[in-house]
């Protein structure tokens, strides 16, 4: 009986030891961790490249959570610990704002554009009215189209905005795929899971897009405009103020210029 | 490869385990050896985390603690923030999650001892703590490990819950399950496809170490 009773004893202390060697949260650099932002999935490769730029500026850094607006919308209103918030839109700020978590009104830091996208192979002939797309939905030939869930991403409406507006999206609607976020359907579009895609312009140029399919700009009268607001929370630190004022600044305009973004005067 | 991911992911898993080992060998012991009124509920809620999407206790989660309800204000009060988004709101989540993994066996492990054992060692003049301590719950040791790996190996694998309470913060909430899937979504399938491997293998150890122990623990017995 002793043996097997010493077993168990020792299984128990060394859950113990492990449990105690993993259970201190990690809080790198010594005291306060870097604030945590969030934005939305458009801004994935183009924030990523301010946030690289800030450090090397100013020896600060920042940590970037994307998801689509909603989400993060919705996590900030159930207590998610966000300091600043980068939207696709105006809607999902605003809401932050009537619910008295923001500092203010927040800023337009830039403005978006939607790009119908094709992968290699796709039968799928990209053009700016989108004749190609409704060519393919005439003869059925079209399996899937990828867009971002028009309820929680802003580019995923501005999609729907642009299907209506060429009289597709009820033809569409069955062969419709939606993302989590503009992200997610464009994985779905660059794998060649979908035939294509209305994603954000930004991620279209992204390095992991090129070579791997046609794209065309959609013109900006065909959507309602992709107003991008961000908002710094109440309680926001300084890094995260000093990063705020960053992303409005030449160096971080000239980098959201060159990922397709209009940036605002 | 996201190395804090895994130490989260670690972390909780070890946590969940910690929780709700007390908890399961009470319940589970109770469930066991007890008839009493309302014993076909305990079981029901007992198993119910197993055939409810994880949706439904993220949705439970969020309206209970978020800070949009009394009771999340009250935690964000005595915790210095809110409850969801939080490890500690994870751990929560995954510990509900766990029961049915953890009280099961171990209820199973306790049911497999015969009451003639209990009523000797009544006779031997041994407390009912001695005979908990020095009879039963030695003889149900392999139940109890079984439980202990299951909770641990599930843990690892959850991610309908986490992806809902909580919000892929690195370092806090961002366990390995939902690594891949930002990694994915981000396109560095190189990434994702490291810590897919890793997962994987870490899992199968898990799994092979459980039958293992239970097989010596069985040889001992014999």
């Amino acid at each position: 009986m002793t043996s097997s009773l010493a077993s168990p004893l020792v299984a128990v202390l060394a859950v113990l030891v492990g449990v105690i060697g993993c259970a201190g949260p990690v809080r790198p650099e010594g005291g306060r961790r870097p604030p945590r932002i969030a934005a939305a999935a458009n801004l994935n490769v183009a924030l990523t490249e301010i946030a690289g730029a800030f450090e090397q500026e100013r020896g600060r850094r920042v940590e970037l959570v994307f998801g689509a607006s909603g989400t993060l919308t919705r996590q900030i209103l159930d207590g998610a610990p966000f300091e600043l918030f980068l939207a696709a839109d105006e809607s999902f700020p605003d809401r932050l704002a009537e619910a008295g978590l923001t500092r203010d009104d927040g800023s337009i830091y830039a403005l978006g554009r939607l790009a119908l996208f094709a992968p290699s192979g796709s039968p799928l002939t990209v053009d700016e009215r989108l004749d190609g797309l409704a060519e393919l939905v005439r003869t059925g030939d079209l399996e899937r189209f990828a867009i971002a869930n028009p309820e929680v991403a802003p580019y995923g409406r501005a999609a729907e905005a642009v299907l209506r507006k060429h009289g597709l999206w009820d033809g569409l609607r069955p062969r419709l795929v939606l993302g989590d976020s503009v992200a997610q359907a464009a994985q779905f579009t660059v794998t060649g899971n979908a035939s294509g895609g209305l994603l954000p312009y930004s991620i279209v140029l992204a390095p992991t897009f090129a070579g791997r399919g046609t794209h065309a700009l959609i013109p900006s009268s065909d959507h309602p405009s992709l107003r991008q607001k961000m908002v710094l929370m109440k309680g926001a630190g300084p890094v995260s103020v000093e990063f705020h004022d960053f992303v409005l600044s030449d160096t971080a305009r000239a980098i959201l210029g060159r990922h397709g973004y209009e940036v605002p005067e | 490869m996201d190395w804090s991911a895994l130490g989260v992911s670690l972390r909780l898993g070890f946590g969940t385990v910690l929780v709700l080992l007390p908890f399961g060998i009470w319940l589970g012991r109770l469930l066991a050896v007890r008839r009493f009124r309302g014993r076909l509920l305990v079981e029901a809620l007992v198993t119910v985390p197993l055939v409810l999407p994880p949706t439904v206790l993220g949705f439970y989660l969020l309206v209970t603690f978020g800070t949009r309800s009394p009771l999340g204000r009250v935690f964000e009060a005595l915790l210095g923030h809110a409850l969801p988004f939080s490890f500690e709101g994870l751990l929560l989540a995954s510990a509900i999650a766990n029961i049915p993994f953890v009280v099961q066996p171990i209820q199973r492990g306790f049911e497999a001892i015969p009451n003639d054992i209990r009523d000797a060692a009544a006779c031997c003049g041994l407390s009912p703590w001695q005979r908990f301590l020095r009879i039963e719950l030695p003889l149900a040791w392999p139940s109890l490990l079984t439980a202990a790996i299951l909770a641990f190996a599930h843990t690892l694998g959850e991610f309908g819950v986490v992806l809902m309470v909580g919000g892929n913060l690195p370092g806090e909430t961002r366990t390995l399950s939902i690594a891949i899937y930002d990694r994915v979504q981000a396109f560095d399938d190189g990434a994702a496809g490291i810590m897919a491997a890793v997962l994987l293998v870490v899992s199968v150890a898990t799994l092979m170490v459980t039958t293992l122990l239970s097989k010596r623990v069985g040889a001992e017995r014999g």
